[in-house]
This record gives structure tokens, C-alpha cells and sequence, in this order.
């Protein structure tokens, strides 16, 4: 048998509880109308980085494709030779595929990366009505082409010597402040 | 062949010797190193620069354990290389696994190499399979201490088009140095400059011509030296690995082939001890893109009698039209090739006896001759293995007959080279000393080409010699009889080397117009009734068919209705020219092929087979032992040689009765080697040795000639890197000789035979006056060019024709 408490208060404290909700701000985000940027470090759809000259950083090694857990990833590498070049040093990743429909995104294949020529970024918004679409080639995972940049092939504008890409010769100088560190 | 001698060394009692290592007492044999022993009880003691086949040196200082005890109750001051110091009585090893001081000693190695070895295993080929990240592993630092700059050097330094050295990932243990020199005589490569540049480097102007410097590669315990062709391909953990025999050469050498997605991606030696131990050719190793390239057939084609075009067909059609095309035509044959396995060449033998109803079935794709013939069918065909490998290096001579094992059995010369060194003596009958008999310490009997009977007859040999007869020694009248009657009279023993895969495979296969399967002779009446009862067949053929040479002729004159021809390469035939003539002439040409060739354009009907990596099967080496192997590429879908025969002969509506490589291999096992009555070999006498020989008669030389390792064979087609470390082609003759045919030694030169000429850069050599040695198919094949095959006579000319 419920008690008198239960008869006849507990109700009426529910619609209270209904009641406050009312004037409270709604929690609901109204994706796709508004969209809410996602932290900073969430782990979107990946990028393949360019050096400051346009050159791919891939080298074609296929270690992400060993890290994913998912088996998502595809890379065919391939040699550059003089006249065609794609990336400093010997060789580059000639195909690239990425299955949005196997991976999850956990960014093993980010940590795999020796160049970091593989980072993700903040696009979530991967969903389509077929397979083929969401396949990434290697045209859809390349960084664009910031100021300064030209579309390879072309030679090593940098440097002749590929090892200055990797110590980051010309790349903008951070300014740091002298002092302690912070940790990021 | 003789029997088998009980060995001496096989029998002698090995002398024990007992020592403790880790507290553990073991008993090894007398001079066993220390390293090893521990191996018995179970200890891996960390290493780089020993190999079990290397001499031991000392060089990278990774082996360290502590001896307390030496045997002589004292102890060694400080920790010693386990690789080099032999054990003794009473002996007492403490390794890492007991001894602080031992593990500390290989930490702080470890430490030191990898003081200025790059970081860089992602992106190294090594990584994954390499002695070094595992034994940083197992037995280094967790953590390195060193933050200076590492040592660089440009990357990668090319030893030669084939085999590149990153020379930071180096860690000077010298394999690769000593391998060169030890294993394969050909020490191009040596550690220059001291201390921190210490490095392995190779002279600016000589090229890194050795043969077997894709060994180097393997060995190397780090990923320093890789090769152009797979550098950066692909990781071994990414690879699917399957042991098999290569397809190059008679050796059955073993190797692993590593592939993906459905590719092949290398090819590495394998461990056989009995074999090739673990060395293989530059050519086993990196020749292995032939079945992929651009010509490969993949559907049967059919030639429309309309357009006089081959068109692709579906395999019931082609089938069909091929059965149809053999059922009408009056007389058949079959060439084989040399490159079947066992399995396949049964097929054929089968096929050709039972479905054609013929005996003219000849694998020998090469000059040949009646006595060769009859040799190959009484005393090779189906007889167990007798001489081996390790034989070689028991017996007091060897003595090399028509044969440049440098060139046509490249592991069969490192066995031989490994056994000179051990006093073995060897000796070659033969024009000059090559840079392999060289090698192999050799002594050099001139001969002519044409009077290696004679040669032979006269050589002073004793009862524990090993003759190895070549195949070349077919076209010289008389050779290999003096082969046989030198053996008998001297108690020799003796094996025949030929130069393809499937060779010895085809004759105990029974591709040859006098034999059938394991021996069994056509000519005898019990073993035709005992091979018809066994395929469940009434009758068989009984008269002896046409060799090669006939079967061309025949098919020229159009006695042949009908031919099937499996891998042949036109150029390898006696006459080339008259057998393009057979193969146009012949009303209905059936090709068996993995590529398009010079049969494929003239066939009738194209049935394409599966090369040896898409198929199982067994190689017979010339020891005679089977070398089965699997099939790597498991998802190809090409179709095996007995596949096909198989669908033909349903079609003809007289079936072989197998399907399949496995039921061939039953078949042929069950039907055995014949015990009754061989083939008896006639001796032939040699030719009456010609006054001429020897002598410049009128610019005319006679021709010595073999195939170089690598040169024009199309099994070589796609291994760019490994061609460009072929010899360069000379030709060579004594300076009288180009003297008297007015030739420049370091000028071009021409032969001149019946259908053409080739020219050559001249070079002087210790030879016999008139003769001239040309490779036989670099840059230009001689037998097409020619039309003269090994033994002949051309003209030589000095200058360019
Ligand atoms: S994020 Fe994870 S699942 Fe996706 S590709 Fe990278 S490793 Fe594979
Ligand atoms: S993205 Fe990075 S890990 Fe992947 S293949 Fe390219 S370089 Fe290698
Ligand atoms: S290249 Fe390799 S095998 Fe040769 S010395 Fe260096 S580490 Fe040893
Ligand atoms: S393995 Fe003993 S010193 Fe190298």
C-alpha cells in the first residue's frame, strides 16, 4: 500500500519539477539550423598537410594504414622522379583513400604519422546516401592551397635539400617569450 | 651412376665437450662457439655480426657475456664476444641472463650503436624484421641519453643499381663485407675511412658486379643496405609470406616469396641446408616481375580464319577449336620447354601418349643431339639422387665439363666456390679461366670447343672426383659418352647440370621421344603395357618419336600436321630461322604460354597457363631431388598446364584422367621410376679430332659460348634494376687470334655466321688459339644472330658490321 505522502505529494512535486523546466534556457542544439563549433581537439575528418611550398608532406609509408584499428585506410606509394615531383625526398603517397564508413575516428593513424602529414580536423559532417562518396581520395583529404603555395608537382622550392623541409626551414618563426613554458 | 659410398666424415665420432653457461652443464661439440652453445639451452645471446655461414670476427661487440672461468680455473678479466671464443672443458659462461655485468655490458653496446643510428624505423625498411629494433627491445635502455646531433651522410649511396646503402642506419658489422668476400669471392664493397666516418663504401669507378649482392641485402642486420626494387614498397608485417623453389635456374634453390594484394613484392633465400643454405642469385632474387608484364596473356585467343587475327575466345570455345585443329591433323608433337614442373610435364607426356597417340614429345628447347638422347634416357632419367650439394664439398676433385656454373647454376658455384676453399680441387674443361673459375681457385684444362671427349678421356682422375657434365655437352660428339666411360673407369662419380627449372623435371616426367614416364622405355614392350595398365589405356604408341630437331624439321617440311608447343623461346633452338619456318608452315599450331612470344603470334589457338608463382607443383634439380613448392598467388585465376591438356583431351574425347597438380603428382608417384629393363646407352666415339681445331683457318674460329646469369631472358624482362648489373658483353680470344683476324683488342669486333652477325668489344684472353668466347644472349641472341650454336665455326672480323 503507497503511503499518503505518495498518494498525493509526489504528483504534485513531478509537475513542479515540469513547471521550473519551463523557464530554464532548452539544452537541445538546433543542428543543422545552427552549428555549434566543436571543441578544439575533436577528431574530424583528416587532412593530408602541404610544406609551405605546396609539396605534400605524405611520403606514401603507410604506417597509418598499419595503425588503423578499422582497416579504413588505403595508401599506395609511389617514387617521385625529377620531372615529377610530389613531396621532398624519395617518394609519396601516389593513392589515397580513406573509408568514412569503417573508420571511427579514434586518430591512431594521426599518431602513426612520422611526417605529420596526416592531422584531423573539426568537419564532422560526414554522412551520404552512398558507398562510393564515402571513400576520401587522396583530392579530398589534401589541405588547400594557402597563399604561397603551388600545386604539385613542381621541384623543392625550399630547399635542394630535403632535410630542410623536416628541421622546418622557412617555416614563420614562433616568437616565444622567454620564461617558463606553459603547457598546451 | 655409382653408388653411394658410406662417408667417411659421417661416421667419425664427434669429440664432446662439456661446459656450464648460465649454471646450465652442456655437452657440444669440439670447437662449437660459445654463442651457439648457448643457443642449445636455450639462450639468445644478442648479435650482429654473426653468422652461422660467416667466419666469426668480432666486429660489433654485441655478443659480451662474462667467463668467469676459461677452463683453466681462471677467469676472463672482462666480458668477452661469445661469437668468436670456442668452448673448452669445464668452461663457465655467465650470459645476460645471469650475469649483471654481461647485461650491462650489452646494454651499453647497444647504447653505443645506436649513438648515431637514426630513429627512423617508420619509414625504414628493416623495421619490423630487424635484429636491431628487436634487440633494442629485448636487451637495450628504455631510454636513450643522447640528444646530440646524429651523424648524416647523403642517402641513399648506391653500390650499384641494385642495392643502395643509407649508410647512418650502418652498423659496421661487416656481413655484408665479409659475405662478398667470403661466400661469393667478389669483395667490391670494404669499410673505408676510421672512427665516427667509418663507413661501407665501394670504389667510384668499379661497379658492384657480383651476382649474388642481393644476399648482402638479407644479411645486413639493419636497414642500411636495401634494394631499388622494394625499397620502400611495403613493411614485412604487411606481407604474406610463402616458402618456394625459384624458377631460374637447376639448383631448386629455396626461396620465400613475400607478396600483398596479390602482388609480388620480393623474393628472399631461403634456409635449406641440404641446398642453397641460405644464399641465393642476384637473378633468383630479383627476377620475379616477368609474369606481370604488360604482354601477359590472360584469355585464350583464337585465331579468326577470316581476318587471320587472334581473338579472344571463352575457354569451352578454345578448348574446342584446339581439339578440333589436333583431331584433324595427320601427324603431332609436342615441345615441352624446360621450365615445366614435374607435374605439368607428366601431363604433357601423358597428353602426348594417350589423348595425340604420339610418341614426338621432346623438353630440350636447345641444340640437341641422338646420343644426348639416349644418354638422358639410360643414365639420368628417373635415377635417384646420388650426388649433392654437400657431396661437392667431400669429394678430393670436381671437374667441370661443358659447364660455367657461375653463370648457369649460380648456387651451385657458391657450393663449389665453398668447397674449394675447404681443398676441394676443381678443375674446367673449357677455353679460358672465368672470373668464376677464378673464384673457385680452379685450374683450367684448355679446351677446344668440340674436343671436350678428348680432353676428358686424357684427365687424370680419381675415384673420389665429381664430374659435373653441362648441357652443352649435347652438340659434342662423343662428350658425354667420355663422361660415362671416364666415370666407370675411374670410379668417379658424376651428376648432369642441366640449365632450366623443369629439365630434369620433363625427362623423369617422360617428355622425350624414347621414354615415358620414370624412365619407362617406349621401345620395351612390358613397360608400354605397364604404363598403358596404369592409365587405363589399351595400347600405347611403340615407335620411338622425334626429338626436337626432327619434330622441326618435320614440321618445315610439313610432315607435322599439328604442334603443341609450351614455353619455348624460338631464339634457344638449334636453328632458329628453319624452326620460325615449322611454326609458320604447320598447319595448326596450339601454344601453351604465360606471355605473348614468337609461338603465340604464329598459334592457331593461345591457351594462356599460370606462371610458377600462380601455380604448385615440384622442380627436380639436377641432384635430383624434388622441390615441391606451394602455389603463392592463392587468388589468381590462370590455369594450370595439366588444367588445359586436361580440357583439351576431354574435348578429343580421349581424357588424360587428371585434373588437377595434386592428382598428377599421385599419378606420377604411383606409377614410380621402372624397375625393368633401361634404355642401354651406346657409347658414341668422339669426332676424329679435326685438323683445324685450334688454328685460325681463313678468319674462322670456332664459337664457345653460354648464357650469362643475367642477360636477354625474358624471365629477366622487368627487373630493370637487376639488368643493369649484367657484364658487360666482350668477346674474347687469344691475342694471336685477334691478331690473325686482324681484330684491336678494346675495338668492336664481328662474328659472322650463316644468318648474320653480331659484334662484340674485343678483349684479349689466355685462350686457345682459334676460338672465340661471345655470351650467348646479351644484347644480341648468337643462335638467332648467327644461326651458330656452342662448337660452331664463324668468322671473325675486326669492326662493326
Ligand atoms: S581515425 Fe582511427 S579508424 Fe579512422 S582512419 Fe584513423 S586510425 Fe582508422
Ligand atoms: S599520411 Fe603519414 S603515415 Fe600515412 S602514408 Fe602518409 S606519411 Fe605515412
Ligand atoms: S651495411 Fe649492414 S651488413 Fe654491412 S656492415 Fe653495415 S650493418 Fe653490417
Ligand atoms: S656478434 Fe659477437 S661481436 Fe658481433
Amino acid at each position: 500500500m503507497s503511503t499518503l505522502k505518495e498518494t498525493l505529494w509526489d504528483p504534485v512535486a513531478g509537475f513542479g519539477v515540469t513547471f521550473r523546466t519551463m523557464f530554464k534556457k532548452p539544452v537541445t542544439e538546433k543542428y543543422p539550423f545552427e552549428k555549434v563549433p566543436t571543441a578544439p581537439r575533436f577528431h574530424g575528418r583528416h587532412q593530408l598537410n602541404r610544406w609551405p611550398d605546396g609539396l605534400e608532406k605524405c611520403v606514401g609509408c603507410e604506417l597509418c594504414a598499419w595503425a588503423c584499428p578499422a582497416d579504413a585506410i588505403y595508401v599506395e606509394g609511389a617514387s617521385n622522379t625529377e620531372d615529377e615531383r610530389f613531396s621532398p625526398g624519395e617518394r609519396y603517397g601516389r593513392v589515397y583513400q580513406i573509408n568514412y564508413l569503417r573508420c571511427i575516428l579514434c586518430g591512431l593513424c594521426i599518431e602513426a604519422c612520422p611526417t605529420r602529414a596526416l592531422t584531423m580536423t573539426n568537419e564532422y559532417e560526414l554522412a551520404d546516401d552512398n558507398r562510393a562518396a564515402l571513400i576520401y581520395e587522396k583530392d579530398d583529404l589534401l589541405a588547400p592551397l594557402l597563399p604561397g603555395m603551388l600545386e604539385p608537382p613542381h621541384e623543392m622550392l625550399i630547399s635542394d635539400d630535403h632535410h630542410d623541409y623536416y628541421r622546418g626551414k622557412s617555416l614563420p618563426i614562433v616568437e616565444t617569450t622567454s620564461g617558463p613554458e606553459t603547457a598546451s | 651412376m655409382t653408388v653411394t659410398e658410406p662417408n667417411p666424415t659421417d661416421t667419425t665420432p664427434v669429440e664432446l665437450v662439456t661446459l656450464t653457461i648460465d649454471d646450465v652443464e652442456v655437452s657440444v661439440p669440439k670447437g662449437t662457439l660459445v654463442i651457439r652453445a648457448a643457443e642449445l639451452i636455450g639462450t639468445e645471446i644478442p648479435r650482429f655480426c654473426d653468422h652461422p655461414l660467416l667466419a666469426p670476427v668480432g666486429a660489433c661487440r654485441q655478443c659480451l657475456v662474462e667467463i668467469p672461468d676459461a677452463g683453466n680455473g681462471r677467469g676472463m678479466p672482462k666480458p668477452q664476444a661469445s661469437c668468436t671464443i670456442e668452448v673448452a672443458p669445464g668452461m663457465v659462461v655467465r650470459t645476460q641472463v645471469t650475469s649483471p655485468v654481461a647485461e650491462k655490458a650489452q646494454e651499453g653496446m647497444l647504447e653505443f650503436l645506436l649513438a648515431n643510428h637514426p630513429l627512423d624505423c617508420p619509414v625504414c625498411d628493416k623495421g619490423g624484421e630487424c635484429p636491431l629494433q628487436n634487440q633494442s627491445l629485448s636487451h637495450g635502455a628504455s631510454e636513450s641519453r643522447f640528444i646530440e646531433t646524429k651523424r648524416l651522410f647523403p642517402k641513399p649511396l648506391p653500390l650499384s643499381s641494385n642495392v643502395l646503402l643509407d649508410r647512418e642506419r650502418c652498423v659496421l658489422c661487416q656481413r655484408c663485407t665479409r659475405f662478398q668476400s667470403e661466400i661469393a669471392g667478389d669483395p667490391f664493397i670494404a669499410l673505408l675511412e676510421r672512427g665516427a666516418q667509418q663507413q661501407i663504401g665501394i670504389a667510384p669507378d668499379v661497379p658492384f658486379g657480383s651476382y649474388f649482392s642481393g644476399n648482402t641485402i638479407q644479411i645486413c642486420p639493419v636497414g642500411a643496405l636495401t634494394s631499388a626494387d622494394y625499397r620502400f614498397r611495403s613493411r614485412p608485417f604487411d606481407l604474406i609470406s610463402v616458402p618456394s623453389v625459384s624458377e631460374h635456374d637447376a639448383c631448386g634453390s629455396a626461396i620465400r616469396v613475400d607478396h600483398r594484394r596479390g602482388k609480388v613484392m620480393r623474393r628472399l633465400a631461403g634456409d635449406d641446408p641440404e641446398v642453397n643454405e641460405e644464399w641465393i642469385t642476384d637473378k633468383d632474387r630479383f627476377a620475379f616481375t616477368w609474369s606481370r608484364q604488360a604482354d601477359r596473356l590472360t584469355t585464350p585467343l583464337v585465331r579468326n580464319p577470316a581476318t587471320g587475327e587472334l581473338e579472344p575466345t571463352s575457354w569451352p570455345g578454345a578448348l574446342a577449336v584446339a581439339a578440333r585443329g589436333l583431331a584433324a591433323a595427320a601427324g603431332k608433337a609436342v615441345l615441352t620447354g624446360g621450365r615445366l614442373t614435374v607435374e605439368d610435364a607428366y601431363a604433357y607426356a601423358k597428353f602426348a601418349r594417350v589423348a595425340l597417340g604420339t610418341n614426338n614429345i621432346d623438353f630440350r628447347a636447345r641444340p640437341t643431339s641422338k646420343e644426348e638422347t639416349e644418354f638422358l634416357a639410360a643414365k639420368v632419367a628417373g635415377t635417384p639422387v646420388d650426388v649433392t650439394f654437400a657431396d661437392l664439398e667431400r669429394a678430393t676433385a670436381v671437374v667441370l665439363v661443358g659447364l660455367e656454373p657461375e653463370d648457369e647454376a649460380g648456387t651451385l658455384f657458391l657450393r663449389l666456390r665453398k668447397a674449394s676453399r675447404q681443398g676441394v680441387q676443381v678443375f674446367a674443361l673449357g677455353t679460358h679461366t672465368t672470373r668464376g673459375l677464378t673464384k673457385m681457385n680452379g685450374t683450367l684444362v684448355p679446351t677446344v670447343p668440340g674436343q671436350e671427349a678428348a680432353a676428358l678421356a686424357e684427365l687424370a682422375v680419381s675415384p673420389g672426383t665429381i664430374i659435373l657434365a653441362g648441357e652443352r655437352l649435347a652438340t659434342i660428339p662423343g662428350a658425354l659418352s667420355a663422361v660415362a666411360t671416364k666415370a666407370t673407369e675411374s670410379g668417379a662419380r658424376w651428376a648432369w647440370v642441366p640449365r632450366r627449372a623443369g629439365d630434369r623435371s620433363a625427362l623423369d616426367a617422360g617428355c622425350l621421344p624414347n621414354l615415358l614416364p620414370g624412365a619407362r622405355p617406349v621401345a620395351s614392350a612390358e613397360a608400354r603395357a605397364d604404363a598403358a595398365a596404369d592409365w587405363g589405356v589399351p595400347s600405347l604408341p611403340d615407335e620411338v618419336g622425334l626429338d626436337t630437331d626432327a619434330i622441326i624439321a618435320a614440321a618445315a617440311s610439313g610432315e607435322l600436321g599439328a604442334l603443341v608447343v609450351a614455353g619455348v623461346d624460338v631464339d634457344d633452338l638449334a636453328d632458329p630461322a628453319l624452326a620460325r619456318d615449322a611454326l609458320r608452315s604447320v598447319d595448326f599450331l596450339v601454344s601453351l604460354e604465360v606471355r605473348a612470344s614468337a609461338v603465340t603470334a604464329l598459334a592457331d589457338v593461345v591457351l594462356p597457363v599460370a606462371p610458377p608463382v600462380e601455380k604448385a607443383g615440384t622442380f627436380i634439380n639436377w641432384e635430383g631431388r624434388q622441390r615441391p613448392f606451394h602455389q603463392v598467388l592463392i587468388d589468381a585465376p590462370a590455369l594450370t598446364d595439366v588444367r588445359v591438356l586436361a580440357g583439351i583431351a576431354e574435348e578429343l574425347g580421349r581424357p588424360i584422367g587428371i585434373r588437377t597438380t595434386a592428382e598428377a603428382a599421385a599419378e606420377w608417384r604411383e606409377l614410380g621410376p621402372w624397375d625393368g629393363k633401361r634404355i642401354v646407352f651406346r657409347g658414341r666415339k668422339p669426332a676424329a679430332a679435326k685438323t683445324a681445331a685450334g688454328k685460325v683457318v681463313a678468319g674462322r674460329v670456332v664459337l664457345d659460348t653460354w648464357k650469362q646469369l643475367i642477360d636477354g631472358g625474358r624471365l629477366q624482362d622487368g627487373a630493370d634494376f637487376l639488368r643493369q648489373t649484367a657484364r658487360e658483353p666482350v668477346l674474347r680470344a687469344s691475342e694471336a687470334t685477334l691478331t690473325a683476324c686482324g681484330v684491336q683488342p678494346g675495338q668492336r669486333a664481328t662474328l659472322t655466321g650463316p644468318s648474320g652477325s653480331a659484334s662484340f668489344i674485343a678483349e684479349a684472353a689466355f685462350m686457345p688459339e682459334g676460338v672465340v668466347w661471345a655470351p650467348t644472349n646479351s644484347g644480341v641472341h648468337l643462335g638467332a644472330a648467327l644461326g651458330v650454336a656452342h662448337g660452331g665455326r664463324v668468322s671473325l672480323t675486326g669492326g662493326e658490321r
